[in-house]
């Protein structure tokens, strides 16, 4: 099982290294959204930083949410994703290490780069720690629930903008609960219960997604 | 004598069985609901706080029992349509969704004319009111993915996963979203009644929320049947049906 799981990871990065453009552009458009809101709400700083949790959470759920299309689709286009599915070994496993390899190469970029754009909304020093951590906690979750959507959705018409309206709704509880510890931070409270919480959210995505993924499939692919 | 239980189980038996019970349960539901607006609009007293503008609650209250019980209802038959792969059970989780969806709307739309007299507002971001604008995006999630794939079966299937993921989800959500309005209580409204509610104010939401029950199994009643003539197109019973003299 880990020698799958292990493959599965190393595979999915080697393919998503092949195509580094589909990488970029996910996390350009997170800095671009990010971006956009101050353009949209003025540059009054006081009113930045209190904006900055809630503007940051959104834009990386929506960049995570776009980048869930190449979680499957090149599989399913070629034919891989079926014999995955017919493979012996389990396939919640299977979905396990793509998601996993989804997230190296989309959620982690996020999470690296989210200081600096945290620094463009003048949030404290204490905040962006827990921007950092939060981030590190819900981008694996967000890959999980979206991987339940993308899975649903696999050579289904309209795909797109079908995932987004499956997926943000489940999404809800992570916003909430990653921008509510940044914000606690940001005003000098402790985020330790929300940090908590979205971990023991990511628990149960990790126990729950990968077998709700896995089920999806196979009736997508039947 | 032996009982069959799964005797309508099958289109075709629950297909006639359907068409006789649709006029009593939409019967009762137009009795229950001219008894509950009867009570609601001229026999529950006046609230102190809030004067006539309350009233709204009879439809109001009832329509967010429904939309919170149709999902669970809806997901429930999906999750027996999943498991034991009945075409007919993920046809009545299809055709509840449609009156759920409506009571989600219906909930929200008098929960904002009740909100502007008495809050002076017409949307607030309430714990319940945020919960419930996300149970309608559930609902339209699931009617969306199930329009969009072709293959009946496989949008059956899909959507029944869809509905379990979201039936799991929404005690999280409603968690998720008091605990943000309880952090961000900001704005001093009282979104409580009189904690004591007059013995006939209680009573009229009850046979409102009684008469939108029974309104709900009327129109899924129905609503099933058509979806039964459209997807058993080529059985012979329905051939036979149509050239029965009415």
């Amino acid at each position: 099982m880990m020698q799958t799981l292990r493959y599965m990871i190393s595979r999915d990065v080697l393919l998503a290294m092949r195509r580094r453009a589909d990488v970029a552009t996910t996390l350009f458009f997170f800095v671009i959204v990010a971006s956009l809101f101050p353009l949209g709400v003025g540059p009054e700083p006081k009113l930045l930083r209190a904006m900055a949790p809630g503007i940051l959470w959104v834009s990386a759920l929506l960049a995570s949410m776009l980048s869930l299309g190449r979680l499957f689709a090149a599989d399913y286009a070629d034919g891989s994703l079926e014999q995955l599915v017919l493979a012996p070994d389990p396939l919640a496993v299977v979905v396990i290490g793509k998601v996993m390899a989804h997230w190296l190469v989309s959620g982690l970029p996020l999470v690296l780069i989210s200081p600096v754009i945290a620094l463009q909304f003048d949030l404290p020093a204490a905040a962006i720690v827990t921007l950092l951590l939060a981030l590190l906690l819900g981008t694996p979750l967000l890959s999980l629930i979206g991987a339940i959507g993308a899975a649903l959705t696999v050579g289904v018409r309209g795909g797109g903008v079908l995932v987004s309206l499956l997926v943000l709704p489940l999404y809800v509880p992570v916003l909430i609960f990653g921008a509510g510890a940044v914000d606690a931070s940001a005003s000098g409270l402790d985020a330790g219960g929300h940090l908590s919480i979205l971990g023991a959210l990511l628990l149960l995505g990790m126990v729950l997604a990968p077998w709700a993924t896995a089920a999806a499939l196979r009736i997508s692919l039947e | 004598m032996k009982l069959n239980w799964f005797k309508y189980a099958a289109p075709a038996t629950f297909y006639p069985l359907a068409g006789k019970l649709i006029p009593w349960f939409a019967l009762s539901a137009a009795v229950l609901m001219i008894a509950g607006l009867y009570l609601g609009f001229f026999v529950a007293p006046t609230d102190f706080q809030q004067g006539e503008s309350y009233r709204i609650i009879f439809i109001h209250v009832p329509a967010a029992w429904m939309s919170m019980f149709i999902y669970i209802v809806m997901a429930g038959w999906a999750a027996a349509g999943l498991i034991f792969n009945t075409r007919l059970s993920s046809m009545m989780a299809s055709a509840l969704a449609p009156t759920g969806a409506l009571f989600t709307f219906i909930a929200l739309w008098t929960g904002a004319l009740w909100g502007k007299p008495t809050w002076g507002a017409w949307w607030v971001w309430d714990a319940r009111l945020t919960s419930e604008l996300i149970l309608l995006f559930l609902y339209l999630g699931f009617l969306a993915l199930h329009a969009s794939i072709d293959d009946p079966r496989r949008a059956d299937r899909a959507g029944a996963v869809l509905a379990l993921v979201g039936v799991v989800n929404v005690p999280i959500i409603y968690f998720s979203v008091k605990w943000w309005n309880t952090l961000h209580q900001g704005a001093s409204v009282s979104m409580t009644m009189a904690p004591k509610m007059a013995a006939t104010m209680l009573l009229g939401m009850l046979v409102m929320a009684l008469a939108c029950w029974m309104y709900s199994i009327a129109a899924a009643l129905a609503r099933v049947r058509c979806i039964i003539l459209e997807r058993e197109q080529q059985a012979e019973w329905i051939a036979n049906l149509a050239k029965e003299p009415t």
